[in-house]
């Protein structure tokens, strides 16, 4: 039995309902968990000192507008001692895209976190700074979101040069 | 857009700044976007009682290019150009994580000779990364023939990369399923002559700052964090190797055929500025030995995958078969679909771990791309470090951090 | 010493104001050090060993945009970035010139979506373009030169 394999079989153990499901692709494993259940199986995945999943390598989330749930955050475990990945994954609907904060198991997800919220706008509970990190301060909207448009300018070649000039808002002295 | 207002507000800075800057007993300074030492457009808020650091506000994303957005609205091998332009001094690192994600999505294997030489070339570009980072360092730290003598070596290691690719930097030599094309005539002996007139340049930069006391005085001590507190804010490479914890994914997750090639961890004891330069300068010497024995064993043999439904068969092939026409019109104007399920791979960049989150939908375009930058998370201990120290020490550690903007914003 | 010889120990030239002001702003432009992304690397490539730009008599990269009266744009400008080039530019004393380094600060290069800025001269008026993803440090230099024809060539009336 690998250390993965007991991992899940220990948080299904301790959370019962709330493991949704347990995926495996290409050799990898990532529980689905239900929202509410995320900051404990972090904290049980960190402190069991079998598994020691003792960093958190990645956090981040995925939009699937407009189906429903919509939200799907994202986290990649690691553990140092048994060389091993794991990813858990929680779903947010749209009406309420919020979820607790892993801040205190895991510090570093402070920043993850504010990236999410800054792209996607999911909140975190209990977030101790939760501001915009990458975009400005006034920007409006959340980028990564599906619905959020590419702002893609139509490209200025020979043929459409004239066009495309008149209205290029050139900078003056 | 350009009335947007720079300045915040005190009262939004409350939480993090201390009781004693709204009180106006310490000063808040603002250091950066444009700042010669913030190694591109990092902008720090300080807090500063006298000379001494109280604390540090980092801000980021003035670099933020969309790169995750862009890639979600292009095929697969055609989204390859845009990692190229996060880490720009670890382009091929780059292209290597997002090419061994794709693959791993859609179960995609690599021929022997092109997972020796993607090995080889990250190496290269390894050491090319540390190198920037030496010469940065030691401007920073006010050596500025460091700076000369490590752009000199740089060049070597480009012209390598422009001899198999045609470019210097912006290579996209990877692509899903193997290299571009093989290495040209004349590769080998170029990597060779390399090999054996860097050791002598190593130790030329070691003679110039490893027992230079105005080096050693500006570094040692300085920024320091110990192992536990590292993990825990998320440190990885050099600068959690430089507290003595022996991590690094090529040993411990090997990727790419790294379990073949015998080499060591360098590791420091303090985890201060002075040991993430003693690391970085091991890393070389162990890159150098990578590379050496690459050549060495370099196998033959082709250099892409034959598996036609995702890499775009030769151009020889076109003349005379009709299926490679229609292969190579699919992949170019459609892309390859991958099938439905995400991905996590992660690679040790020279900046730490790299991961790569892909996520496919069935069609020929990511429906979403992660990474998780190691100079992201590097950032977000600038503030401990900091603490205590002086506005000097600052540019030390900020340098010996080897932040790279493009990657901690993508 | 050629006048000398030919004049006599007179100690003067006789030339036109023009020339001798634009030949003194050629002779010394000092780049303000604002490097954006990966095209910076190559800015630096052009100051190292091999490429050297200090022959063209700008070795000196002021941090300050005070002491400056070029601005080298190197790499992508993005939307939260631009209001600082802007302010770094009206901070420079006249007369200033500004090259475009880059695809990105061209054009806005392959990143055609709503973090970049499509082109610099959205925000400053730009006198150089340099193509190239990254510009190879000799198109750089090729730019300065260019650049400097524009300056040489500069008329009194066209002067600020
Ligand atoms: S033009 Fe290319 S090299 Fe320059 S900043 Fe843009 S992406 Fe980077």
């Amino acid at each position: 039995m690998t250390v993965v394999e007991k991992a899940v079989a220990k948080l299904q153990r301790a959370l019962g309902e709330s493991v949704l499901s347990v995926e495996e692709f290409r050799g990898q494993t990532s529980v689905t968990l239900d929202p509410e259940a995320v900051v404990n199986a972090c904290q049980m995945l960190r402190d069991d000192a079998e598994l020691d999943f003792n960093f958190l390598a990645a956090l981040t989330a995925v939009d699937y507008w407009p189906s429903e749930p919509r939200f799907k955050i994202v986290y990649q475990l690691y553990s140092l001692a048994n060389k091993e990945f794991i990813g858990l994954r929680a779903q947010l609907s749209n009406e309420s895209p919020e979820i607790s904060t892993i801040e205190s198991i895991y510090p570093n997800a402070n920043w993850h976190e504010r990236e999410v919220f800054d792209m996607f706008g999911v909140t975190f509970k209990d977030h101790s700074d939760q501001r915009r990190i990458i975009m400005p301060y006034d920007w409006e909207g959340h980028p990564l979101r599906k619905d959020y448009p590419l702002g893609y300018e139509e490209v200025q070649f020979t043929f459409n040069f004239d066009e495309i000039d008149k209205r290029k808002p050139y900078a003056k002295e | 857009m350009l009335e947007q207002n720079l300045e915040i507000t005190v009262d939004e800075l409350r939480h993090l700044v201390s009781d004693r800057a709204l009180e106006g007993e310490t000063m808040l300074l603002n250091m950066g976007p444009q700042h010669p030492s913030t190694h591109g457009v990092l902008r720090l808020l300080l807090e500063l009682d006298g000379e001494r650091i109280v604390t540090c506000v980092p801000d980021i994303g003035f670099l933020h290019t969309g790169i995750e957005k862009s890639m979600e609205t292009k095929a697969y091998e055609k989204a390859l150009v845009m990692t190229d332009r996060m880490d720009y001094l670890n382009n091929l690192g780059n292209n290597l994580c997002y090419c061994l994600a794709v693959e791993k999505l859609v179960d995609l294997d690599v021929p022997e000779r092109a997972m020796a030489i993607r090995v080889l070339l990250v190496e290269l570009q390894r050491i090319a990364s540390h190198l920037v980072f030496l010469a940065t360092h030691g401007l920073d730290t006010g050596a500025m023939s460091v700076f000369l003598y490590c752009f000199r070596e740089r060049e070597v290691i480009l012209d390598i990369f422009e001899m198999c690719s045609g470019a210097r930097m912006m290579t996209s030599f990877f692509r899903p399923g193997g290299l571009w094309r093989d290495v040209p005539d004349g590769f080998e002996e170029a990597v060779r002559s390399f090999v054996e007139s860097f050791p002598k340049r190593i130790k030329m930069y070691e003679d110039l700052l490893t027992k230079n006391p105005i080096y050693t005085h500006r570094t040692q001590g300085i920024g320091a964090i110990s192992s536990e507190e590292a993990l825990k804010w998320g440190l990885t490479g050099p600068p959690l190797r430089a507290t003595g914890l022996a991590w690094d994914l090529r040993k411990s997750n090997p990727y790419s055929g790294y379990e073949r090639y015998d080499f060591e961890i360098p590791v420091g004891v303090n985890g201060d500025t002075y040991d993430r330069y003693t690391v970085r300068i091991g890393e070389m010497r162990q890159s150098l030995r990578i590379v050496e024995q690459v050549l060495d064993t370099l196998p033959g043999g082709p250099v892409r995958s034959d598996n036609r439904k995702f890499v775009p068969p030769p151009r020889s092939e076109l003349g005379h078969s009709m299926e490679a026409v229609i292969h190579h019109f699919k992949l170019w104007t459609e892309g390859f679909p991958a099938p439905k399920g995400s991905v996590f791979v992660a690679v040790e960049s020279p900046r730490g771990e790299l991961g790569c989150y892909l996520e496919g939908d069935g069609g020929p375009k990511p429906y979403r791309v992660h990474f998780r930058t190691p100079s992201f998370a590097t950032l977000q201990t600038l503030p401990m470090l900091c603490k205590d120290h002086l506005v000097a020490d600052v540019v030390a550690i900020i340098s010996s951090l080897d932040p790279v903007l493009g990657d901690s914003d993508r | 010493m050629g006048v000398e010889t030919k004049l006599g120990n007179l100690g003067f030239v006789t030339t036109t104001l023009e020339k001798v002001v634009n030949w003194g702003r050629v002779r010394a432009m000092w780049p303000v050090l604002f490097g954006l992304a990966c095209c910076a690397i190559e800015m630096m490539a052009a100051q190292s060993a091999d490429y050297d730009m200090s022959r063209f008599g700008m070795e000196l990269m002021r941090a300050s945009p005070r002491q400056s009266d070029l601005m080298i744009v190197a790499g992508r400008l993005t939307r939260k970035m631009s209001p600082v080039l802007r302010r770094i530019y009206d901070q420079m004393p006249e007369p200033k010139y500004v090259i475009a380094l880059g695809d990105c600060s061209s054009c806005g290069g392959i990143f055609n979506n709503y973090a970049v800025v499509p082109g610099v001269d959205e925000i400053v008026p730009v006198d150089v373009y340099i193509a190239g993803c990254p510009p190879r440090p000799e198109a750089l230099i090729h730019g300065i030169l260019t650049l400097y024809d524009k300056v040489e060539n500069q008329k009194v009336k066209d002067w600020a």
